[in-house]
């Protein structure tokens, strides 16, 4: 066998790639990692971990249905430091609250729990909240996990499987059959694309924007907040196009620390805190847990979330190139559908049938 | 929405140190709106600290009688910076100072080495011990040993014997020779020789041991030995505190986050500045002990000519030039004699915590060549100290260098973080490869 010949060469090692080598490293493929930078280090370090269920579109709620039944696998991995808080959605209104019973119906047809929460039980569960609140909806199996160390334990487990990772090397350009490496290494094999926000850079027909969001996290507050809390209306901020949105979003981590999100800023291209922003999300996360502002700051920071125009990854082969494949543009669902997008795409790769419908995903949509 | 109020400032010098203190009164002479802000409740800083006890020093009470045309700005504390303007908070909330000049005087703290037992209740740095017992931490009739590198061993040992502890000895790491030539050398500063004699004096009968280091602290649940290695042997000392330091690391941090280029000679990071203490980023200065460890005697020269110079007043601030080179001498000798022993760095073991916020073990940091790849991995230095313990002490073992600063420098109350400003926070190293 040539050295640098493989079954798979997957580029980039962020959950979404790590997800790719390690599960082609277990159907037994000869592997190659190549990453620039740290495992991990991208948008998966700057994400808050959550695994949720979106369910304002069925092919998202199908992928990532099918991702969380793999996330519990690892509920015991300790470098996953999976934390079963469970997801309560809170609606502050009449008109809010009118959403839940569509909400849980749509849940409930993608196999996902979920129950209606009254005031009173709302403030049983999340005393903190402030006080006013019409009720939610609590979706009790959902988790966080760290994201950046379970990528890195992908990686190591697909190296145990005879995975090479060419660390702190990049893909200079995509070859007939291949990559070039930037130090001249050339490397065969079909190439798996999984640079996130990156993917511009080698395949420019495939459209993708980064947006930006902003995390701020706490010091230890051990239990102040027990579950993750989202607005009812978040996917209006997740899913609308407005150039900036905020929306309410605070996650317990294990350690009792309280990471708060979320914002989304299309057009923002460095890694510069933006007060402004900061200020927004944070007034909007005071507005529904005011104890919040009392509460200290130990960190911020920022990270970008590769957006296709429709909001649904690329996971596939890329039209009109042979034997180069993508899986990139998860958006904010990264670190939830990463393990369903690699099983997706292998069975995909390995010309069987997925277990879901891959076509909402094939990236030749974009050149329909 | 809250707005924060907003100050102008001529001059604005953060950190009431002996250099702050100094570049605040030299800026102020010339008419300039002078701001001199701190995160303490009392102007003095490290060295100058109030003592509930005994009296400031009489350089210190000058110094301090000498701010009549200074804005005194108590308990804040700086979170993030802009293009000439800091957001501080403070107890009544947050506010935005903005600045012509800024003085940098953010001075030092202390290099914590870790060793087994170096996270036990009752092992805390010595400047750190030292300033609990000048604010009254109850500590009398306790047995303390005073233990790592450098004059300011002298300096804590003494201040914690005049509130009535039990000095059971000074151990200085560095060998007899070093300090007995170090001694010798000091006929040239005969101020220092005098003040290091009156050290010794108060110290009458505390045992002073070279070349001796602390190798673990031991008891359960909290410190009641020691053992110390020296050119005679290990020993175990009983007692109940173990104040340990190995001199001092410069606080660069809202320096870089300023974008200040810093030098990076030794382990340790410190500020670039040219003759006039001019940081590389315009109207911003820098004095004392960021600007790379010197001591007392030189942040005040340098806190005069930083002042003058951020007033415009060059002259004035060229005049002192040639006493600034002769205490930077001084700090040359100084960490020429005292340079810390190669087996300092092999004392922790593998399962010695090196980040006490995450409880990140030696171990569990092998193998990682850059601060962020460790951060990732294992959380080093993600607590509320923002590594300024475990990345100080990480890059003085010489496993890597600290990563750059990002905002809020010091933790912050999330409602100071909400506070509105138009201008973007300078750009933080999340993404970048500054270290």
């Amino acid at each position: 066998m040539n050295a640098g010949s493989y079954d798979l060469i997957v580029v980039g090692a962020g959950i979404v790639g790590a997800s790719c080598a390690d599960a082609a490293a277990a159907e037994g493929l000869r592997v190659a990692i190549v990453e620039p930078g740290p495992i991990g280090g991208g948008a998966t370090a700057a994400a808050m971990g959550h695994l949720v269920a979106m369910d304002d579109d069925p092919a998202e709620l199908a992928l990532a249905r099918y991702s969380l039944r793999q996330w519990e696998g690892f509920a015991d991995l300790p470098e996953a430091e999976f934390s079963r808080c469970g997801t309560l959605w809170v609606a502050r209104g009449e008109t809010e609250g009118a959403a839940i019973a569509t909400r849980m119906a749509r849940l409930a047809a993608g196999g996902v729990e979920a129950h209606a929460i009254d005031a009173q039980n709302l403030y049983e569960l999340e005393p903190a909240l402030a006080p006013g609140m019409y009720g939610g909806m609590l979706v009790p199996h959902e988790a966080v996990v760290y994201p950046p160390r379970v990528a890195r334990y992908l990686v190591q487990r697909a190296q145990t499987r005879h995975a090479r990772l060419y660390a702190g090397r990049s893909v200079q350009r995509l070859t007939h059959g291949g990559v070039m490496l930037d130090d001249g290494t050339p490397l065969h094999g079909p190439t798996l694309l999984a640079t996130g926000c990156a993917l511009p850079e080698l395949l420019p027909q495939l459209p993708l924007r980064p947006r930006r969001g902003h995390l701020v996290i706490t010091d230890r507050y051990p239990g102040l907040l027990r579950h993750q809390l989202l607005e009812l209306g978040y996917a209006d901020s997740a899913h609308g196009d407005a150039d900036s949105s905020v929306a309410f979003n605070v996650q317990p981590r294990p350690t009792g620390q309280i990471l708060i999100g979320s914002s989304r800023e299309f057009g923002a291209t460095d890694t510069a805190v933006s007060p402004a922003m900061v200020q927004r999300m944070l007034e909007r996360a005071f507005s529904f847990m005011p104890v919040l502002r009392g509460l200290q700051a130990l960190r911020i920071w920022t990270g970008f979330r590769p957006t296709t125009p429709d909001g649904l990854p690329y996971l596939g082969a890329v039209p009109g190139r042979t034997d180069v494949w993508v899986a990139a543009g998860h958006e904010g669902l990264g670190v939830t559908t990463a393990l369903g997008s690699a099983q997706l795409l292998l069975d995909l790769l390995l010309g069987r049938t997925p277990a879901i419908d891959p076509a909402p995903y094939a990236p030749a949509r974009m050149s329909a | 929405m809250t707005e924060p109020m907003t100050e102008h400032y001529d001059v604005l010098v953060v950190g009431a140190g002996p250099a702050g203190l100094a570049a605040a009164q030299a800026a102020a002479m010339h008419g300039a709106r002078v701001g001199l802000l701190d995160a303490q409740a009392q102007a003095g800083g490290q060295v100058w600290r109030h003592d509930v006890r005994r009296a400031a020093p009489r350089a210190a009470r000058r110094a301090f009688a000498s701010l009549e045309n200074v804005d005194v700005l108590a308990r804040h504390s700086v979170v993030a910076a802009a293009s000439h303007s800091l957001l501080v908070e403070t107890p009544d909330g947050a506010r935005q100072l903005r600045y012509g000049s800024l003085v940098l005087a953010t001075g030092a703290r202390e290099l914590l080495l870790p060793f087994p037992g170096w996270t036990l209740p009752g092992v805390t740095g010595a400047g750190g011990l030292q300033a609990l017992t000048k604010q009254g931490w109850p500590i009398a009739d306790k047995r303390v040993v005073v233990a790592g590198s450098g004059p300011l061993l002298l300096a804590a040992a003494a201040t914690l014997r005049a509130h009535g502890t039990h000095v059971l000895g000074i151990y200085e790491q560095a060998p007899a020779s070093a300090v007995h030539a170090f001694a010798w050398r000091l006929r040239h500063w005969p101020a220092r020789a005098v003040q290091a004699v009156g050290l010794r004096a108060r110290l009458a009968g505390v045992p002073y041991r070279c070349g001796t280091f602390v190798r673990a602290a031991h008891g359960e649940p909290a410190l009641s030995s020691i053992e110390v290695e020296g050119p005679h042997g290990v020993r175990r000392i009983e007692c109940d505190q173990l104040a340990i330091g190995y001199g001092l690391v410069p606080n660069v941090e809202l320096a870089g986050l300023l974008g200040c280029e810093l030098e990076h000679a030794g382990a340790h990071p410190h500020v670039r500045v040219d003759s006039l203490l001019r940081t590389s980023v315009p109207g911003v200065h820098a004095a004392g002990e960021l600007c790379g460890i010197g001591g007392l005697a030189a942040a005040r020269i340098e806190g005069s000519i930083a002042g003058h110079a951020a007033a415009g007043a060059y002259g004035n601030a060229a005049a002192l030039l040639p006493q600034r080179t002769r205490e930077r001498r001084f700090a040359a000798l100084l960490s020429q004699h005292f340079a810390l022993a190669p087996r300092l760095h092999a004392l922790a073991t593998p399962q010695t915590l090196i980040c006490r916020c995450e409880d990140v073990t030696l171990a569990a940091l092998d193998g990682f060549s850059n601060a962020r790849d460790a951060r990732l991995a294992t959380r080093c230095g993600m607590g509320a100290c923002q590594g300024r313990i475990c990345g100080s002490a990480l890059a003085e073992l010489g496993r890597f260098p600290r990563s750059g600063s990002r905002p809020p420098l010091f933790p912050a109350r999330l409602a100071t973080l909400a506070v509105a400003e138009a201008e973007s926070f300078l750009p933080n190293d999340y993404r970048g490869n500054r270290t």
